[in-house]
């Protein structure tokens, strides 16, 4: 009598353990499921979030500056452009401003107004020929080469093309250290000091 | 009064909050813990509250788009009634937010709070810390003008450095190539939903252990944390020498509070909102950009960096403070707490303290930076050309007209980033000097390209009369030697 009260208890035992456990598999089935669900909004969410990333290039385009007449020989000036990526709520941020440096007839410079520190715009002073950053101080020289300050190399400049009498530069993104803005050459740098290696 | 006992019993009944609310209320703290030192962290709280409380009042009328959001300030500034003053109390609260923040982390670290068992209690508050610079920053953008507009240039520029994966983390940073609408948006999104939310997370969590785990009691010399004891020390001080936390300390909490409240109330009223300055349009390039007040200390330490450690501190010392500040507790999670017995903790503290200070300081004037305006705003003082001769005078006009005055200054007035030159003479002959102008060095210019001869000797003229009355202008002994030598020529020289 005992050995069967006995049985009957084991099997209980055994029946609450195995409702359970089945109770345990369908809620890891349901975390399971929750888990897979997830991962396949975590592509779509990864992808929304990363669609700014591109290349430069995607980002690049050739924008008119304007007349090249405009731009007389031997003077730097200051020149405006939209932003060719844009969005309509951008309002005046999609403006861009940039240096023209008209060296002789044929033959330009256009800087990013982006000090190569950390990105404060540059002022161009004729008298002595100098770009002066207002933020940490650094000094270009009118070719874009390093002067003075904490500027790593000189200013960021654009590759440009004259068609059709129009002055059009490559552009399209801010220039950092990151991108493909165009390392300044050192060999036109004449207003370098000798003392500076 | 009947009325509002049964709805407060109908209420608890349903809620059932009484019990824990009293348990945390009556919970025994150490006596010397109600003390006026203990009232940052609880403050810190309120200003998070009102942060919150006014940025809601704010969001109902400003507009995150790059396109109108500077307008929409004008609009809360001048136009719609008292919407100066919640500016104003927004950005004041939130700079004395960061203030309460950085002076609570200072106490608990010098009260040796982050030791067993409160090392995690220390870990989200660093998490809360960067949280709350995080909310000051993106707020910084929010105020959509070009202080904003160039800050997140720098924010670009500095994350670009980081090495290969830079230039994407720009574009993630900027929503796209350039700073604009997107920008706003995403920092938008950041200021009002992702940070707040993680941030009262957080805190929430930082205020649940000082009430399970206690607060820290009041460090004693030789009373050292052991983990094996301390739980039952802390246990045995509380029941001896305790006092409930309410009314014993929170009196103190509530006053220091409403304190701080008024004290943001009274910076709102008095010195109003900040900005926004002027608008945030990239083709405005005559601007000053400076960071808010509790971010100027980088902007300074940014300046001083010799350029090739630039990119390495950048890189590695934020990662480096705040694996140190998160590593702390469990380097040092035993042992003394009282500052008597931790020089090295005051030492270390004094010395951040001190720095920040004299880094902000700095930031406030800029030595390091030319004053853009200086060559046509301050003129040579008049006694300087006193009996000048014409080329002495047309130096005087050279060196203003090449904007030498931009960063050297005379008679206190002009650029800092170079030095004074109104004793120029009695430290540079003359020889040094044409050198130093046409060669430049030691970060100057070289200007041999922009002066012609004629320039550059009447400029130097004008330098060396630069010299105290009563000091003789410097000189090069062996020039002098060979002046004298002229009138006899050596030997098989023909002059």
């Amino acid at each position: 009598m005992s050995s069967e009260i006995d049985t009957q208890q084991e099997q209980t035992a055994i029946e609450a353990k195995l409702e359970v456990s089945r109770r345990w598999l369908l809620l890891s089935l349901g975390v399971a499921f929750n888990g897979i669900m997830g991962a396949i909004l975590a592509v779509p969410v990864a992808r929304y979030l990363l669609s700014p990333v591109k290349r430069d290039e995607a980002y690049k385009s050739w924008i008119p500056l304007g007349s090249a007449d405009s731009f007389p020989v031997g003077q730097t000036r200051i020149a405006n452009f939209v932003n060719p990526f844009r969005r309509s709520w951008d309002g005046e941020t999609a403006g861009v401003a940039c240096y023209v440096r008209r060296i002789a007839v044929d033959q330009f410079q256009v800087f990013a107004v982006n000090c190569a520190h950390l990105g404060c715009p540059v002022r161009w002073f004729p008298q002595s020929q100098l770009f002066m950053c207002p933020c940490h101080g650094g000094a270009y020289y009118a070719d874009g080469s390093r002067a003075s300050g904490p500027p790593e190399r000189g200013l960021f400049s654009y590759d440009y093309k004259i068609s059709n009498g129009q002055l059009e530069i490559d552009a399209g993104q801010m220039p950092t250290l990151s991108n493909t803005a165009k390392l300044v050459t050192i060999d036109n740098a004449k207003g370098n000091s000798p003392c500076a290696s | 009064m009947r009325i509002l006992k049964q709805i407060y019993d109908w209420l608890e009944l349903r809620l059932q909050l009484e019990g824990p609310v009293k348990d945390a209320a009556l919970h025994s703290v150490p006596r010397n813990t109600a003390s006026w030192w203990y009232v940052f962290g609880s403050a810190a709280f309120t200003l998070l509250i009102l942060q919150i409380v006014t940025g809601i009042l704010l969001a109902i009328v400003y507009v995150p788009s790059a396109g109108q959001a500077w307008s929409s300030l004008e609009v809360l500034n001048h136009q719609l009634e008292l919407g100066w003053f919640l500016r104003a109390v927004h950005g004041w609260g939130s700079n004395f937010m960061v203030a309460v923040v950085l002076v609570h982390m200072a106490q608990v670290f010098l009260f040796g709070s982050y030791k067993y068992p409160r090392e995690f209690t220390w870990i989200l508050g660093v998490f809360l810390l960067l949280m709350t610079l995080g909310m000051a920053f993106s707020g910084q953008v929010l105020r959509f003008d070009q202080d904003a507009y160039w800050g997140l240039g720098i924010g670009a520029s500095i994350t670009s450095r980081i090495p290969f994966v830079g230039g994407s983390l720009v574009h993630l940073l900027l929503g796209g190539p350039i700073i604009a609408g997107a920008t706003l948006s995403r920092f938008f999104a950041l200021h009002v939903f992702v940070i707040p939310g993680s941030l009262l997370l957080f805190a929430a969590l930082h205020v649940w252990m000082v009430l399970k785990l206690g607060i820290n009691e009041w460090p004693m010399p030789g009373r050292a944390v052991r983990r094996s004891t301390y739980l039952l020390d802390y246990k045995k001080l509380t029941h001896e020498d305790g006092v409930p936390f309410v009314p014993a300390a929170l009196w103190k909490d509530a006053i220091f509070s409403a304190a701080v409240l008024a004290a943001v109330v009274v910076c709102a009223v008095v010195f109003g909102p900040f900005g926004p300055s002027g608008q945030p349009d990239p083709t405005i390039i005559h601007t000053v950009p400076k960071p808010d007040f509790f971010f100027l200390w980088m902007y300074a330490a940014l300046a001083y960096l010799p350029p090739a450690m630039e990119t390495p501190f950048i890189l590695i010392v934020p990662v480096l403070g705040i694996a140190i500040l998160v590593g702390l507790p469990f380097y040092a999670a035993e042992g003394e707490k009282s500052w008597h017995r931790r020089p090295v903790a005051v030492i270390v503290l004094c010395t951040v303290a001190i720095s920040w200070g004299v880094l902000t300081h700095l930031a406030t004037f800029t030595p390091w930076s030319p004053h853009m305006d200086a060559w046509s705003s301050d003129p040579v003082p008049a006694e300087y050309l006193h009996k000048a001769t014409p080329l002495v005078r047309q130096g005087a006009v050279i060196f203003q007209a090449k904007q030498c005055r931009n960063c050297h200054a005379l008679g206190g007035l002009g650029g800092e980033r170079g030095p004074t030159l109104d004793s120029i003479a009695s430290r540079m002959t003359e020889d040094q000097m044409i050198r130093q102008v046409i060669q430049g060095g030691g970060n100057m210019p070289a200007y041999g390209k922009n002066l012609s001869p004629a320039e550059v000797t009447a400029l130097v003229s004008f330098l060396k009369t630069l010299h105290p009355e009563n000091e003789i202008p410097a000189a090069d002994a062996s020039q002098k030697e060979a002046q004298n030598s002229e009138a006899v020529p050596p030997k098989g020289l023909k002059r």
